[in-house]
């Protein structure tokens, strides 16, 4: 859980200068503050070693699985610690089946929040909605997790899931029975779980969009709606895109609200009713059982594959971001 | 007005209408979460819940305190490990991160802020749990400690990147060193903003939960020891509201109020901190 500051990113600033350092103009430097410079660039330092040492750690336990049983760990769909056969497939869909939900839900929310707080909204309105949204990302997952139980799986028994039956009943993603703990349960909570991430960059995305976009609309006679659909959503599309992107890779490494509700059942089923597993509730729930080596190994292979996919996830949707508000972190401070 | 114009006015007041009624869903969510946690949870808070450890399971009564004392002693160790790291690349970024090293460092700490939480607790277990073969604490705060570091270096720089050049010179020109002028005036002008940063960051991991799964581990008994295993609120969330007794239940929901209010308490000051110092400039 994060607390986004729709505040705290300032913005969009003038370029930098192109001077190697903002210091070179001002002052020569002597040793001691070589050495300031030095030691603060070790600490720095500190990020690209974490994110080598994590891939490495990653790569280095997942060897023996990765050797056993190849790239076909990815597709087999067999999860068996007795007879040490391991895949990871059914995660790997759930994982993905579940963040597709999620962003198919979170998508129109957070986008209708922020196109409400940079075009429509009253100034005056615009910093509580903020405001509010923001609070969801400060709730714990874990407590999302309590809440699903408790809550919403009760309220999609008695009211939702009988609805959607009765109207879409025929369709293969509704069928078998509804016990609880399901792909739905997990993609709605994840999907609450990520508004505010989208909604807060999408925000700042459309901050970024000139002013003169709008106004060249509004003075060509386009009503306010027609100059958001035809100036503005186009100028932020690849932020925007980034800002989902970065939404799915919330999802995707979502752990304790998932494990919680989700049925943690190594299935592959196209039923939203049924349950169904993600990769990083199988590690959550797995890894401190995991009695063999080779069972060990295989889960951080999942932990492998989880970390790649989220990290490249992430790169993509950064650079997607970057392209629109050139330079400044739009975004960052929220993720 | 043709009747085109009118349609297309009405087009754009049915999207404005839509705009808002998604905006009143999200809305509607929190609402609804916070509402059902103050609900539950107030009813189950009496005086026992802040000083008593857990109870055998299925006896009622008890409480979290053991949870409570914890939470703070994982969370002020990852503080004091991840501070000083967040901050001192946060300045780097801000004060020499103009170069490649500078853009590839930002860009790092971003991917970062998105990796899964449970796969540091995967770290933090390889390098602490395994070699002492123990959960311990000390595992767990190396674990929130890791995911503070990108999120506060990121908000280091913004803050001090806020620091007008001018004082910089000025500072420059009376003949303080680079490295006095960076740490006595520029760091100084920040500090209300650096604080705010890294009182986010610890709300923010103290409501972790899964990478303390197998690192502090959970413990049902009052234990001070950093190289033990120990009870965080949110362990406790998980390990109750996933049991099979009611009371158990009624105590997580008691856990989750105070975790939501001891997290809403951070950020909120937090908030006000900066609206105190910035508000006007924003």
């Amino acid at each position: 859980m994060t607390v986004v500051q729709w505040g705290a990113v300032p913005a969009p600033r003038a370029e930098q200068p192109k001077v190697p350092s903002r210091w070179q103009a001002l002052r020569g430097a002597d040793r001691s503050d070589r050495i300031y410079k030095f030691a603060l660039t070790l600490l720095a330092l500190a990020l690209p070693v974490l994110i080598i040492v994590m891939l490495g750690v990653l790569l280095v336990n997942a060897l023996p699985a990765l050797r056993r049983f190849g790239p076909s760990f990815l597709w087999t769909s067999t999860w068996d610690p007795v007879a040490e056969i391991y895949g990871a497939a059914p995660m790997i869909f759930g994982t993905l089946a579940a963040s597709f939900l999620a962003l198919l839900i979170a998508v129109p929310l957070a986008l209708g929040v922020a196109i409400l707080l940079t075009e429509f909204a009253p100034r005056s309105v615009r910093q509580p909605i903020a405001f509010l949204v923001e609070l969801l990302a400060a709730i714990p997952s874990v407590v999302y997790g309590l809440w699903g139980i408790f809550v919403l799986i009760p309220f999609l028994r008695g009211y939702v899931v009988p609805a959607l039956k009765a109207v879409f009943g025929w369709t293969p993603f509704l069928q078998g029975v509804f016990y609880g703990n399901s792909l739905l349960a997990g993609g709605i909570i994840l999907a609450i779980m990520i508004v505010p991430y989208i909604a807060a960059v999408s925000r700042e995305v459309l901050l970024a969009v000139p002013a003169s976009q709008r106004e060249a609309a509004l003075a060509m006679g386009a009503t306010r709606w027609e100059a958001v659909r035809s100036a503005v959503l186009p100028y932020g599309r690849a932020g925007l895109i980034g800002a989902v992107i970065l939404g799915l890779g919330r999802a995707l490494g979502e752990t304790m609200a998932v494990t919680m509700v989700i049925g943690n059942r190594h299935d592959i089923g196209i039923s939203v009713l049924q349950p169904a597993y993600t990769m990083a509730a199988a590690i959550a729930n797995e890894f401190s059982e995991a009695t063999t080596s080779l069972y060990l190994s295989a889960l951080f292979e999942v932990g492998l594959v989880l970390f790649v996919l989220t990290v490249a996830v992430n790169a993509i949707a950064r650079i997607l971001i970057w392209r629109v508000a050139r330079g400044t972190p739009a975004g960052s401070s929220a993720l | 007005m043709s009747a085109r114009a009118v349609r297309r006015q009405l087009v754009s007041r049915a999207m404005t209408a839509l705009v808002v009624v998604l905006s009143l869903i999200a809305v509607l969510a929190l609402v609804l979460i916070l509402g059902d946690l103050m609900v539950k949870g107030a009813s189950s808070i009496d005086w026992a819940f802040f000083t008593k450890s857990p109870v055998p399971a299925g006896q009622s009564g008890g409480g979290v305190a053991n949870a409570i004392v914890g939470t703070a002693i994982i969370v002020g160790l990852a503080a004091l490990i991840g501070v000083p790291i967040g901050v001192g690349a946060g300045m780097y970024l801000a004060e020499y991160g103009t170069g490649r090293l500078g853009f590839a460092v930002r860009f790092i700490a971003d991917v970062l802020n998105g990796t899964p939480s449970i796969v540091v607790g995967i770290v933090a277990w390889t390098f602490i749990v395994k070699p002492t073969h123990r959960f311990s604490a000390l595992a767990g705060s190396v674990a929130l400690a890791i995911l503070m570091i990108p999120m506060l270096a990121r908000t280091t720089e913004e803050m001090v990147r806020l620091v007008p050049n001018s004082l910089r010179e000025a500072a420059l020109a009376l003949g303080y060193a680079r490295w006095r002028t960076s740490l006595k005036v520029v760091a100084r002008t920040a500090l209300g903003g650096i604080v705010t940063g890294c009182l986010i960051g610890i709300a923010r991991v103290a409501g972790e939960t899964a990478p303390l799964l197998f690192t502090a581990l959970g413990n049902l008994n009052f234990s001070l020891s950093v190289t033990q295993p120990m009870q965080t609120l949110s362990l406790q969330i998980y390990v109750y509201a996933t049991g099979p007794f009611d009371d158990w239940h009624r105590l997580a929901w008691a856990s989750a109020l105070v975790l939501m209010g001891l997290v809403l308490v951070i950020s909120l000051t937090a908030r006000w901190v900066t609206r105190q110092r910035y508000g006007r400039i924003r």
